[in-house]
């Protein structure tokens, strides 16, 4: 085949592929730039322009604070998650005791679990706890699913840091928890980066947990918010206010993932041993 | 100033024993090198001294006290890897503070005094401020030497430091450690080697050792001159000493011993008279041999192979036995064709004889030798 066709092959497809991942945020932009009746006109360039829905969604009873909660909710889940996975991937990478294999089998099977099949249980749990209707039902039950992973591709990736590192830490007089906080955790931040953002997308896009734990529209969480969004009658579905709050929720994402992919750069153990 | 008392030390990873009992008195100040061949223990038996394996059985004293149950730290040891093992996110600075600043009770002066101090003696002063993936291997190892230096140990602990360095680097590196342990006066120096160079020129003594025991400790030259052993005997000196299958013919005040593949000899070693008709080995360095015209060289054999190094040149002689050929080292350059026949001969005194277990005969006439 020619180098052009090959070529021109090439770009037709990362045309094809970005169209199809950003067409959907693109449009709800579009739309929640739109008023009225302008809303149900299909149409594929910005010939509207109007902050109204915007101006609606944040000023209309409780949705800041719902996009509150998401944050304060998302920040303590990646903190509480990264700091116990961290904590284990140390024992679970090197330390030797009996069963470690069976443990780490165990933490991904707990992953497998639809989400629908433990809610009952959990809700139970949540009441007998007497934390229903607060975040904390939700920080609880949202470690079921961030903890899995967080613990796994961290155990992998201390798994790989050199031990002579550690050893000569070890030497120098460190305890473990000063070589997991001041040699390990600098070595880490690919890995952190990387596990804490798919940490806080999980738990800042979380629908089902937080429908079920909490029913006080002040301590709901935006996805649920979003969704019961609700128009002046009953059979009006607000789309621009919803396609507004929708755009507000997702750009703390986009933020998060430009400021910290700077952060995941590799090779930062390069020089420490000889390869 | 500590000295190193081990005894019976021994270790198993599960069933499987590694050291089978070490016994070894380290003096003061002493810089002694293992050496052995790959799987011997010597890294091991190193990491158990530093604290970074447990010890199975025996006991070890570090300065008269029993430390099997303390952490490196507390034994008072430094360790310089053989890979660096640097901290990748620190500059050199902070890898070679990282240890005094986690002693409570030293201040940031007496920190920073340190540090320099290590850094001038090592001359990596203009590299403070970097990070070890911008030094080149010889500066990263100074690195981890510096860092070990700045905790000032009773015990200094190398693990094959020079391996990953380069031939003239590894010369230059060396001698800057033997410098190092002349500055650094009762400190007591534990070097792992697998190059007899290393362990030839750095030490005070060596200990050799082999699948988990130690074969023989001594002077370098103690080791090279009266090897206790086949092993010792084949394993310092390159290349290795050529040892020849024998028989004892008359043992008594002087010793006649017929090898393979040569002709009689007579030894100035005594033998007690139940050796008499018994097998034996007969060891002569390559150094040690000559060519020799006379027809009663009791070597004799045709050219295998010359090997020319510069200053000496390797001849390889099939004298007639199968497994491995007969090396002697001539000094200059020798030309000879493959093919030529020529006699070899040595100093009755330069050649060891073994018994048939290997071990070292000697008697009062060959160590005046």
């Amino acid at each position: 085949m020619p180098y052009a066709v090959k070529r021109t092959g090439f770009y037709a497809l990362v045309v094809f592929i970005v169209l199809f991942s950003v067409f959907p945020f693109y449009y709800a932009i579009l739309t929640s730039l739109k008023s009225g009746t302008a809303l149900f006109r299909v149409n594929y360039l910005p010939v509207d322009f109007s902050l109204a829905n915007y101006e609606g969604v944040l000023t209309n009873g409780v949705f800041p604070t719902n996009i509150l909660n998401s944050v304060i909710l998302a920040v303590v889940v990646v903190a509480i998650s990264l700091f116990l996975a961290v904590t284990a991937a140390y024992a679970l990478s090197r330390i030797n005791f009996a069963g470690r294999g069976l443990l780490l089998l165990t933490i991904l099977a707990v992953s497998m679990f639809p989400q629908i099949a433990v809610l009952a249980g959990l809700f139970e749990m949540v009441r007998w706890a007497g934390v229903y209707n607060t975040l904390f039902s939700l920080i609880f039950a949202y470690m079921i699913f961030t903890l899995p992973f967080t613990v796994w591709v961290l155990t992998t990736f201390m798994r790989d840091l050199p031990i002579e590192i550690e050893e000569a830490a070890i030497v120098d007089g460190a305890s473990p928890f000063t070589i997991v906080m001041r040699v390990f955790l600098p070595l880490m931040w690919p890995a952190l980066v990387t596990t804490g953002l798919l940490a806080f997308i999980a738990a800042w896009n979380e629908f089902l947990f937080a429908l079920t734990f909490v029913s006080n529209n002040a301590t709901r969480t935006v996805p649920v918010a979003i969704a019961l969004l609700s128009g002046a009658s009953e059979q009006e579905i607000p789309w621009g206010t919803i396609m507004a709050a929708s755009v507000i929720v997702t750009v703390p994402l986009i933020v998060l993932v430009l400021i910290f992919q700077r952060k995941i750069i590799s090779g930062l153990t390069a020089g420490g041993v000889k390869g | 100033m500590a000295n190193l008392k081990l005894t019976k030390v021994r270790k198993a990873y599960g069933s499987v024993e590694v050291l089978h009992g070490i016994d070894l008195d380290i003096r003061a100040g002493e810089f002694v090198v293992f050496v052995g061949p790959s799987g011997c223990g010597k890294s091991t038996l190193l990491r158990v001294i530093a604290g970074l394996e447990d010890i199975t059985g025996g006991t070890l004293e570090i300065g008269g006290r029993v430390v099997n149950a303390l952490t490196p730290k507390q034994r008072g040891i430094a360790m310089v890897f053989q890979s660096y093992a640097l901290y990748p996110h620190m500059t050199v600075y902070d890898n070679m503070a990282f240890g005094l600043t986690l002693e409570k009770g030293t201040g940031k002066e007496e920190i920073d005094r340190r540090v320099r101090e290590a850094a001038r003696i090592l001359q990596i002063e203009p590299y403070l401020d970097r990070l070890p993936k911008a030094l080149s291997g010889g500066q990263r190892q100074r690195v981890a030497i510096g860092r070990a230096i700045t905790r000032d140990p009773q015990v200094f602990l190398f693990d094959e430091p020079l391996s990953n360095l380069d031939a003239a680097l590894r010369v230059q590196t060396r001698i800057e450690i033997a410098r190092l342990h002349e500055r650094m006066e009762g400190t007591t120096m534990i070097y792992v080697t697998h190059d007899q160079v290393e362990a030839m020129t750095l030490a005070d003594r060596i200990v050799v050792l082999n699948k988990g025991h130690v074969e023989q400790v001594g002077s370098p030259m103690e080791l090279y001159n009266s090897p206790d052993n086949l092993f010792v005997a084949k394993f310092l000196g390159s290349p290795s000493m050529n040892i020849l299958p024998a028989t004892i013919e008359s043992a008594g005040a002087t010793t006649r011993v017929v090898p393979q593949g040569g002709s009689t000899v007579d030894l100035p070693v005594a033998t007690p008279g139940s050796l008499q008709g018994k097998p034996a080995h007969l060891g002569i360095r390559p150094e040690d041999l000559s060519v020799s015209d006379d027809r009663a060289a009791p070597f004799r054999g045709t050219v295998v192979l010359t090997e020319s190094l510069g200053e000496v040149t390797l001849v390889y002689i099939d004298i007639g036995r199968a497994d491995e050929p007969f090396v002697a080292k001539l000094p200059g350059e020798v030309a000879m064709e493959r093919g030529t026949r020529i006699g070899l001969t040595a100093r009755p005194e330069a050649m060891r004889l073994f018994d048939e277990s290997g071990q070292a005969i000697r008697s009062q006439m060959r160590r005046a030798a």
